[in-house]
């Protein structure tokens, strides 16, 4: 019964959200069934939407089960915009500097690549809390407005295409990474890579991180209670660093593979991060709330708000509504899932009251 | 509800002839699968402190929650002034002049006095406050009472026992004719609880009835004029001071025999395990909370620590623990080891176990279950894990087997550690400590807040670590625990050791002399 509420609450509140959407698409004018319609089959009609909206899912399954990761520390993570960029410079500056090696022995490198530019992003932050009392949240914000500079200066600067200068337009992008270098695609005609599956196994190992390993026990026990776990020898401050690098490199392994994944296999921005994230460093928070925090329900939360996100793009193009209304949907999501924790422990409380209140009344 | 304060205590009372205060008949109260009271009948009459005794669980608090409206009783009656009555709300208990001191101070800490007792009453002013008023209403009551409380400070400032005399004071304020006292003296020094049990007194002489909750046992025989022992939610024994014991008593709470002090065999202590040389240490706030500390326990000994709460006692089990940084020029040795720059994690591995003051704070971790908790110290051995993943298997033989031979009540190893009674953590965090068999333990509280049985079998473990040649630092607000458990006693005040002295020659009053700084003509025992 108890397990039931607790699924049924994030559902019902995804329900709300969009009858409320429903509502913005009769006041713009459309009809809400069609827009559903759109927004459904745009998402999981067919096996070409359904590649697009795995894909569009990795970087937040990966960002998500990063959050889960941090979260479960007591750390908050509001920096996977820019370990999702970190990640992806990484990566594409050692693709560039390596010669065309076979795929085989390129990808586990440049993926290697991102991991370890992420985890830096990440564990910038996270010493600067553990040892400095440097609060994570702003730092992580500020670091992504860091990133965002840095990645601009280098697509426009030092890693700019040199075909882009030859010919004049300077587009923001880099040079077409090595062949080698490009995440096979599995279903031939669609978009889905390997980084899907790779993203996937990625939120496993996280499950088996946190409940299967003495890294993961530490993690949580001083996530529960840094003061139980310093008197029993556990070192919080190193631990506090690690659950960032971990939620970092995570999200650099999403920003590895959004390169690597691209259709123009390379690197290009329009100045902004979402532009090259796709604002998956923070749809990615959404998703693991979505999950309850846990890193295996993230993976069909992820794929939920990538069905969202694709499905807005075809609602987009056939009832010619624009696109932000997919956005705000997206923020009441949000807004009902989160508060929708308040209302599970509320009827968890009520539903106890009435069992205790029939059960003695039965007996009297 | 108008509770503005009517000037003198009502004239009915303490008559003797008159109904009781309060009469409680046949209460039975369910909880889904567990009878919290069954056929509980309990009286208090006016002028009398009424004691409920009994462990954690025991039913106390449910039958004072159904006196405060919190609850209602499935079955029996009621009765205030002979009168019977059906008190559905805690406001309407307050209207029938009763009043509860909550375990856990109910205060605003940022308010002053004054405003903390208005708090919840209506201004005679409608909408404005009337705060001179409640201040020399409470300057009145505080001076008749033995209170000395200032209306005006802000309660944060206070100590704790002035913040308990605040809330008696609310009590008063509302004239609450029957006080429920719930573990009132559970964070007072031993000087405050003597200055406490003079203001209760002054109570009952002006007609009040008292019910006063407690499990320490040698209170219970100072203060009471009659008992009730509750045990599993039934009525176990009515007696009155001069008829009982302090074992019988316990009995009647726990449903045998209790030893109140271990028995402890004969030892012969060895090498010394751990040495403390020249401690000083820093408290919270930054002064020196510790200071010039020395002392030596041998191998096979228990040397206690007495002394009145925040002499340093605290801060001396951190920095042994080296979880607070000696000033410079300490040393700390473990057998024979310094180990004064190392970390707790290098410490415990030499042999330091370390069972924390406050067991829900440091010592557990609520949210984990028992065998989490169990593993928080020794998790990351090879004995638990395989090629880097926990082996559940034996992680689950292992802490099953601690389960059972600490006699931990869970009713399962995944049973999360927040719903077990404080005993059982208690025993959670010693079977953990303990199990390694340490070279030195530092063990603050070990018995604070846990019911007596599961206490006995800690002083039992206790003398049994002693016997396998552990060092055993005790630290203890409990005086009967230090007499009775260590070998030697050394006594804290304002941050020293005053003296140290071998348990043979202790008695109560010397010690108690030495824990408020007299030492010049006390002769240590």
């Amino acid at each position: 019964m108890k397990r039931l509420v607790g699924a049924a609450v994030p559902v019902t509140a995804a329900l709300v959200a969009f009858f409320f959407g429903a509502i913005m698409l009769l006041a713009i004018g459309a009809s809400p069934w069609e827009g559903l319609k759109a927004m459904v089959d745009g998402a999981f009609g067919g096996g070409d939407n359904l590649a697009r909206t795995a894909v569009r899912a990795t970087p937040l399954i990966l960002v998500g089960a990063g959050i889960t990761v941090a979260f479960r520390t007591s750390v908050v993570n509001i920096g996977g915009e820019g370990q999702i960029v970190a990640g992806a410079l990484l990566t594409t500056v050692t693709a560039l500097a390596l010669p065309d090696l076979p795929a085989a022995i390129m990808l586990p490198i440049v993926l290697l690549a991102g991991i370890v530019g992420g985890a830096i992003a990440g564990a910038i932050p996270g010493a600067l809390k553990a040892y400095a009392s440097v609060n994570e949240i702003l730092s992580t914000i500020m670091l992504n407005l860091v990133m965002v500079q840095l990645m601009n200066y280098l697509l426009r600067g030092p890693l700019i295409d040199p075909a882009e200068v030859a010919s004049g337009t300077r587009n923001p992008q880099t040079e077409r990474l090595p062949d080698g270098a490009s995440l096979p695609i599995l279903v031939p005609g669609t978009r889905l890579h390997l980084g899907v599956p790779i993203a996937i196994v990625a939120a496993i190992a996280v499950y088996i991180l946190l409940w299967r390993t003495p890294l993961g026990f530490r993690l949580r026990a001083v996530g529960h209670s840094p003061d139980a776990a310093r008197a029993a020898g556990i070192n919080v401050k190193r631990n506090v660093t690690n659950a960032l690098t971990i939620a970092g490199s995570l999200g650099g392994l999403a920003g590895a593979i959004l390169v690597l994944g691209s259709e123009g296999q390379r690197m290009q921005t329009d100045g902004s991060l979402a532009g090259f994230t796709g604002s998956a460093g923070f749809n990615g928070i959404v998703a693991a709330l979505f999950g309850g925090l846990h890193p295996i329900w993230t993976i069909p939360s992820s794929f939920l708000f990538g069905g969202l996100l694709t499905g807005a793009t075809q609602l987009q193009r056939s009832l010619q509504v624009p696109s932000a209304l997919a956005i705000a949907l997206n923020g009441i999501v949000v807004v009902f899932v989160v508060s929708s924790d308040r209302v599970r422990s509320r009827l968890d409380t009520m539903m106890a009251a009435r069992a205790e209140m029939n059960d003695s009344g039965g007996e009297s | 509800m108008t509770a503005d304060a009517p000037s003198t205590t009502s004239d009915s009372m303490a008559r003797s002839d008159a109904p009781p205060l309060l009469e409680m008949r046949g209460i039975t109260k369910r909880f889904p699968g567990v009878i919290a009271n069954q056929d509980v009948s309990f009286d208090v009459r006016a002028g009398e402190v009424h004691t409920l005794l009994g462990e954690n669980g025991a039913g106390k608090s449910t039958l004072m929650k159904i006196v405060f409206g919190l609850y209602q009783q499935d079955e029996g009656d009621v009765l205030l002034r002979g009168q019977p009555i059906d008190v559905s709300s805690p406001s309407e208990a307050i209207a029938a002049r009763i009043g509860m001191v909550h375990q856990h101070f109910m205060l605003v800490p940022t308010l002053t006095v004054a405003e903390n007792v208005a708090l919840g009453i209506r201004s005679e002013r409608g909408p404005l406050t009337d705060l001179d008023a409640v201040s020399d209403r409470i300057r009145e009551l505080s001076n008749s009472h033995g209170l000395s409380v200032d209306p005006d400070v802000e309660v944060w400032r206070l100590s704790v026992g002035e913040r308990q005399r605040v809330e008696i004071l609310k009590a008063l304020y509302r004239d609450a004719e029957l006080l429920v006292l719930d573990e009132p003296t559970a964070v007072l020094t031993p000087q405050e609880v003597d200055d406490l049990f003079v203001i209760l007194r002054r109570m009952t002489d002006e007609g009040r009835g008292l019910i006063f909750i407690s499990h320490k046992l040698h209170e219970v025989m100072a203060l009471s004029d009659r008992i009730t022992v509750l045990r599993n939610g039934r009525v176990t024994g009515q007696t009155v001071p001069s008829e009982t014991t302090r074992e019988q008593l316990a009995e009647m709470m726990v449903g045998r025999e209790v030893k109140l002090v271990p028995d402890k065999p004969a030892v012969t202590t060895g090498e010394p395990r751990l040495a403390v040389q020249n401690l000083s240490v820093q408290g919270d706030r930054g002064a020196i909370a510790l200071h010039d500390v020395s002392l030596e326990i041998l191998a096979g000994e228990i040397l206690g620590v007495a002394g009145v709460s925040g002499n340093g006692q605290r801060e001396l089990a951190e920095a042994v623990a080296g979880l607070r940084k000696p000033e410079p020029g300490a040393s700390i040795s473990i057998d024979g080891t310094d180990v004064s720059l190392l970390n707790t994690k290098a410490r415990r591995d030499r042999g330091l176990s370390y069972v924390p003051e406050e067991r829900m704070k440091d010592g557990a971790i609520a949210e984990f279950s028992v065998s989490e908790n169990l593993l928080l110290v020794n998790h990351d051995g090879d004995d638990f894990t395989r090629s880097g993943l926990f082996d559940f298997g034996k992680i689950k033989e292992h802490c099953q087997a601690l389960v059972n031979r600490y006699a931990v009540k869970t009713p399962s190893i995944e049973t999360p550690t927040s719903s077990l009674s404080g005993g059982n953590i208690q025993k959670v965090i010693m079977a953990r400590e303990l199990t390694s068999g340490p070279a030195v333990l530092v063990a603050s509280q070990p018995t604070r807040g846990v019911d007596i049985g599961s206490a006995e079998y800690i002083h039992e473990q206790l003398v049994a670590q002693r016997s396998n040649g552990t060092a055993t630092l005790l630290i203890s607000e409990d005086l009967d625990e230090v007499l009775g458990l260590s070998d030697r006693i050394a006594v804290m005040f304002e941050g020293r050791v005053v003296r140290i002295v071998d348990a043979a020659d202790a008695t109560r009053e010397g010690i108690g002399l030495l824990m408020a700084g007299v030492t010049d003509s006390a002769p240590a025992g």
